[in-house]
């Protein structure tokens, strides 16, 4: 056995020292075939089956956040293009995050109303509806919203960055276009996410108040110490810091789509649409970690 | 097969006395089972002005992306301003590049900035960033140059194609490179327009003392702003020689280049 792949590196070295010591164009069809000989037992192990490609985008995944991690603590710092992408992000689903927030809490109380009614326990509304609209459905949904808005414009942007090469332009200008799109774009991501989370559980809160209103008579007043006296420490803190994570997810997700995405038009649809497709993906996943380790830790 | 035919190795003597900027020897590099360039060998030396020629597809844009490190060749030596670019590391890479200029065959300009701001884009980024006056000379240097100084807040989408391609070579200019890489130049420009173009790099060559290497299938603006051409074919080079000689070539092949 030994002898064996012995004997194979011999000849390949024996096949590179021919390669270069030929000096010939006329030996270059001979050459491709020493060349393509090599290159199918390079090929041996290229993936085919769809569980392969599945673990090499898992690991291609992982270096690139691991390249994010590398690159975001080394000067230089893109502080203005950062702050620019997060006002662009938050801007963009402002409007789409308050009405879907409204929405949700107005729906939810008047369809919660009954059930309570007949267990005698109405009085209870205000502070169920605002438990699940903070520990559950204000990060849910706004994530959901901000992958489908944020995170395909991101993926679209960088992919049709890509094929117009203006990626490649930015390397041969010297700047690190890794810094510079990716990183400030994850980074947006990442702190905007959370502050329209915050802003969707108020008008949510809003849209519970103007439901429960519809019914009967609530005051301000009475609706906010309920809501108050019923929250925890332990509600706020794992809902906010879950968010932080969703909003990185969004960011990862549609950088690294936009950023390897084939050369060519349907690449950029594609980067867009698969970033919405993982990014909403991963939301769910985080989500259910954090359920775990929150209930973990509550225990 | 062609047969390799050298036919001009002392015509531009004059400026092989000067010292090497791009030296590439048996450099290949393929893409999976596409083996674009084969067993490339060419010295340039400072202050030429070298045009490649050859089919479409024959990996021309390939060439100069290796030199430009868009590309990482598989295998062979390639050395630029006497540094051998496989023993150079990340940043070493990196501030050589800066001396590199690119320009696009399709533009690759900042559609999301003015000219303006194509133009402080790689200004900015700078190791040492330039004062406000400093950029705003520079941009305006950059601008009358290339012709395009009324456009200055207008978006790439509103130029023409004319105005884009030099809209990319004042991007490019700006950090004063000392080799020029050109990929086709004027492609898609009327015949006027690519006259002017051809111009301008020559203009180019001469104001930034710059060596340049010119992709083209434009024979008229090979004729313009070549010292020697080399053409390209099958992954290797093929023929080289001034315009006139490879016009009066012996092989048809090569003549059919200029007809
Ligand atoms: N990034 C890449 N991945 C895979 N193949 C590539 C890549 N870049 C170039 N190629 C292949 O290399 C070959 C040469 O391409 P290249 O763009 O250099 O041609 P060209 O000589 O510039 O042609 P044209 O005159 O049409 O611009 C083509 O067959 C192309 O498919
Ligand atoms: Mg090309």
């Amino acid at each position: 056995m030994e002898k064996r792949i012995s004997n194979k590196s011999q000849e390949i070295q024996n096949l590179n020292k021919k390669d270069v010591e030929s000096p010939n164009h006329a030996d270059a069809n001979k050459k491709d075939k020493i060349v393509e000989r090599r290159q199918t037992a390079r090929e041996a192990d290229k993936p085919d089956t769809t569980l392969d490609k599945f673990f090499i985008e898992v690991a291609l995944v992982t270096l690139f956040t691991l390249r994010f991690f590398k690159e975001v603590f080394r000067p230089r710092f893109e502080v203005n293009e950062t702050l620019k992408q997060s006002f662009l992000m938050g801007y963009a689903s402002l409007p789409l995050v308050a009405i879907t927030g409204f929405i949700i809490g107005l729906v939810l109380t008047i369809q919660t109303r009954p059930t309570l009614a007949g267990l005698g326990a109405e009085s209870w509304l205000p502070a169920m509806v605002a438990v699940s609209i903070i520990r559950e459905i204000g990060p849910v949904i706004t994530a959901l919203i901000f992958a489908g808005k944020v995170g395909s414009g991101i993926g679209a942007e960088l992919a049709s960055m890509n094929v117009t090469q203006q990626i490649d332009a930015m390397k041969v200008s010297g700047t690190n276009p890794f810094k510079f799109l990716v990183v400030t774009r994850i980074l947006a991501a990442t702190l905007m996410l959370p502050l329209l989370v915050i802003f969707a559980d108020m008008v949510g809160l809003l849209g519970s108040f103007v439901g429960c209103n519809l019914e009967g008579n609530v005051s301000t007043q009475l609706f906010f110490v309920q809501i108050i006296e019923s929250l925890d420490f332990e509600d706020l803190v794992p809902a906010v810091i879950k968010t932080f994570f969703f909003g990185f997810a969004v960011g990862l997700v549609g950088c690294y789509k936009g950023y390897n995405s084939d050369k060519g038009t349907e690449g950029v649809g594609q980067a867009a649409n698969s970033a919405v497709v993982f990014a909403s993906l991963m939301v769910f996943v985080i989500d259910m970690i954090a359920v775990q380790i929150t209930s973990m830790l509550q225990s | 097969m062609v047969t390799p035919e050298i036919t001009n190795q002392n015509k531009s003597d004059a400026l092989k006395e000067g010292s090497v900027v791009i030296e590439m020897k048996h450099v290949r590099k393929s893409f999976g089972k596409n083996y674009v360039l084969r067993d490339i060998n060419l010295v340039i030396h400072k202050g030429e002005s070298v045009v490649i020629l050859g089919k479409s597809g024959t990996g021309k844009s390939v060439l100069i992306k290796c030199i430009v490190g868009l590309n990482d060749i598989d295998d062979g030596t390639l050395i630029i301003l006497g540094q051998d670019i496989s023993e150079l590391k990340r940043d070493a890479r990196n501030e050589l590049r800066k001396k590199i200029g690119f320009l696009f065959q399709s533009g690759a300009l900042y559609d999301s900035m003015t000219v303006r701001g194509n133009l402080e884009f790689p200004l900015k980024r700078q190791a040492k960033r330039p004062s406000q006056t400093e950029m705003d000379h520079l941009i305006q240097e950059a601008l009358s140059q290339v012709g395009l100084s009324a456009a200055e807040n207008q978006t790439p989408s509103e130029l023409s194609g004319g105005m884009r391609k030099r809209l990319g070579l004042a991007r490019t200019l700006i950090l004063k490179p000392e080799i020029m890489l050109y990929d086709e130049p004027t492609t898609g420009l009327d015949p006027i327009t690519s006259k002017e173009i051809s111009k301008l790099i020559l203009k180019v060559q001469k104001n930034y003392d710059t060596t340049s290497i010119i992709i083209t299938h434009d024979i008229e603006c090979a004729r313009l702003t070549a010292n020697r051409i080399i053409v390209i074919q099958h992954g290797a080079c093929a023929a080289e020689g001034s315009y006139t000689e490879l016009l009066n070539s012996k092989n048809a092949w090569v003549r059919s280049f200029f007809e």
